[in-house]
């Protein structure tokens, strides 16, 4: 299992990666294969505000559909187009080219409250 | 909710191959070992196999059995020479579905059902309590393990492992010389066999078809397998409140063969045409996969109903469906719309099967 020690995880299992402002988030390594198969990715509208554990997209594979949450408040200001043309990139590349948005944060501490991967690996082991 | 789920003989296989175990009409059991997708793949192209464990086995035998059968079942059971099995349907008085089975003839007074695996307790009461005189109704759910041996592939894993063995026509059933039962039946579309053996010898029977080439599968595969067919999963596509006329299993009912419980409302429905029938959708384009419990809508945005069943089908890598819909909607070409998470994807009804198997 694949947990970069760079990003920081959500207890959903999301991971956020943050550049100053700017947090890029997707799904974990652990949750791609748990999910496997996936086959839809719903993105969410550019300009949406979300709060921290707002439903924000969804990810289907072909048993289930499952809601991805906004591990941070802030602003969708980006979408990752490839993955609704080709959802099986969340599967191949969780943490590269299967990023789902970014979030314009409202405050950038609050990402220090989510897991580092060391936490993050004691959760899913 | 755990503390009463029922364990497959081949639970341990199971988790010795990774599989994800979940429960399924009251039994803990694999939706997938590595992928649906693959899976699926595996079964249209080589060959799978399926722990049907969780499916129930009766026995009905006796001088009166094919009378008393022929009452309580909408097809007719003495067309069934001995060797020989039919899809069949138990129907309650208004003439709704109790269960789909498979009933074969393995002796001249002695025939093997198959029923499903959440309606074993209803159907043996509803059997038992109509019994006649010369007629025995055994429940041997618990003796038997059930694997489903399914693909192009499957008849050659079958004479790897029974080498001296012939397998039985389509439909047909034999037993072997060490005493378990073969069908030459499934859920798939494809050829292949069901097995029973007794539970206790089930895993050595999964690794021996494993072992000769078949790749272990789950329910999920076995779910987009059987709707890519349009074979109706009983609970989901059918139900006490419809008939097997409106869904669409008119061909599996005999109105001539005499009297058989529910076969008034089938013959008035057959004879009117059903107001409501299960319905092939297939989207358009690519779209948020369907589900059971989607609503479907017409082209025009009226609501119609409800997928009964849905999925995003592997092989044709678009989104397939059934619903019970008006008839006048039902005709293949007609335009409608499943409505997701409050946007719609535009699909058109289609004739079933979804998925037209090359070979057969």
């Amino acid at each position: 299992m694949n947990t970069p020690s760079d990003l920081r995880y959500a207890t959903s299992h999301e991971w956020v990666k943050l550049d100053g402002e700017i947090a890029t988030v997707g799904i974990s390594d652990h949750a791609q294969e748990e999910l496997t198969d996936i086959v839809f990715v719903e993105l969410p509208a550019v300009g949406r505000a979300v709060d921290a554990g707002d439903p924000t997209a969804v990810v289907e594979s072909v048993k289930a559909a499952s809601d991805i949450y906004a591990p941070i408040s802030g602003e969708v200001i980006e979408v990752n187009p490839e993955v609704e043309s080709d959802p099986s990139l969340v599967n191949t590349d969780p943490y590269g080219k299967g990023w789902i948005f970014k979030l314009k944060v409202k405050d950038a501490a609050h990402v220090s409250k989510l897991m580092d991967a060391a936490a993050y690996t004691h959760l899913i082991g | 909710m755990t503390s009463d789920l029922k364990h497959s003989s081949l639970e341990a296989a199971h988790l010795a191959l990774g599989a994800k175990l979940v429960s399924f009409a009251g039994w803990n059991m694999p939706i997938q070992y590595t992928s649906i997708i693959d899976e699926h793949t595996a079964v249209r192209t080589t060959c799978g196999i399926f722990d049907i464990s969780h499916m129930g086995q009766f026995i009905a035998r006796g001088s009166s059995a094919a009378a008393w059968l022929n009452g309580l079942l909408t097809n007719n059971i003495a067309k069934l020479g001995v060797g020989q099995g039919q899809y069949t349907l138990m129907l309650n008085e208004n003439g709704g579905v109790i269960d789909d089975l498979i009933a074969y003839r393995s002796g001249e007074t002695e025939f093997f059902l198959v029923v499903n695996a959440s309606m074993i307790d209803e159907d043996f009461a509803w059997m038992d309590a109509r019994k006649i005189e010369g007629a025995e109704l055994l429940d041997e759910s618990d003796h038997w393990a059930g694997l489903a041996i399914q693909g192009p592939g499957s008849i050659e894993v079958f004479a790897k492992v029974y080498p001296a063995e012939t397998l039985p026509p389509r439909n047909g059933i034999m037993k072997t010389t060490c005493g378990s039962i073969v069908c030459r039946t499934g859920y798939t579309g494809e050829d292949g066999f069901e097995f029973f053996c007794p539970a206790a010898e089930g895993i050595a029977c999964w690794e021996k078809f494993i072992a000769a080439g078949a790749k272990a599968c789950g329910l999920g595969a076995r779910d987009t397998l059987r709707l890519e067919m349009g074979y109706p999963l009983n609970g989901n596509d059918l139900s006490p409140h419809r008939s097997p006329i409106e869904a669409g299993l008119g061909s599996f009912c005999d109105l001539t063969k005499g009297d058989f419980i529910g076969r008034e409302t089938l013959a008035r429905q057959k004879s009117a045409g059903p107001e409501m029938k299960l319905t092939g959708i297939r989207y358009l384009e690519k779209g948020a996969p369907p589900r059971a419990h989607y609503p479907v809508v017409s082209a025009d945005g009226t609501p119609l109903g409800e997928l009964a069943s849905g999925v995003l089908s592997p092989s044709l890598m678009i989104g397939i469906g059934m619903a019970y819909l008006p008839a006048e909607f039902s005709t293949p070409g007609t335009p409608l719309q499943v409505e997701v998470r409050g946007r719609l994807f535009p699909a058109e009804v289609v004739k079933k099967p979804f998925y037209k198997i090359p070979s057969i």
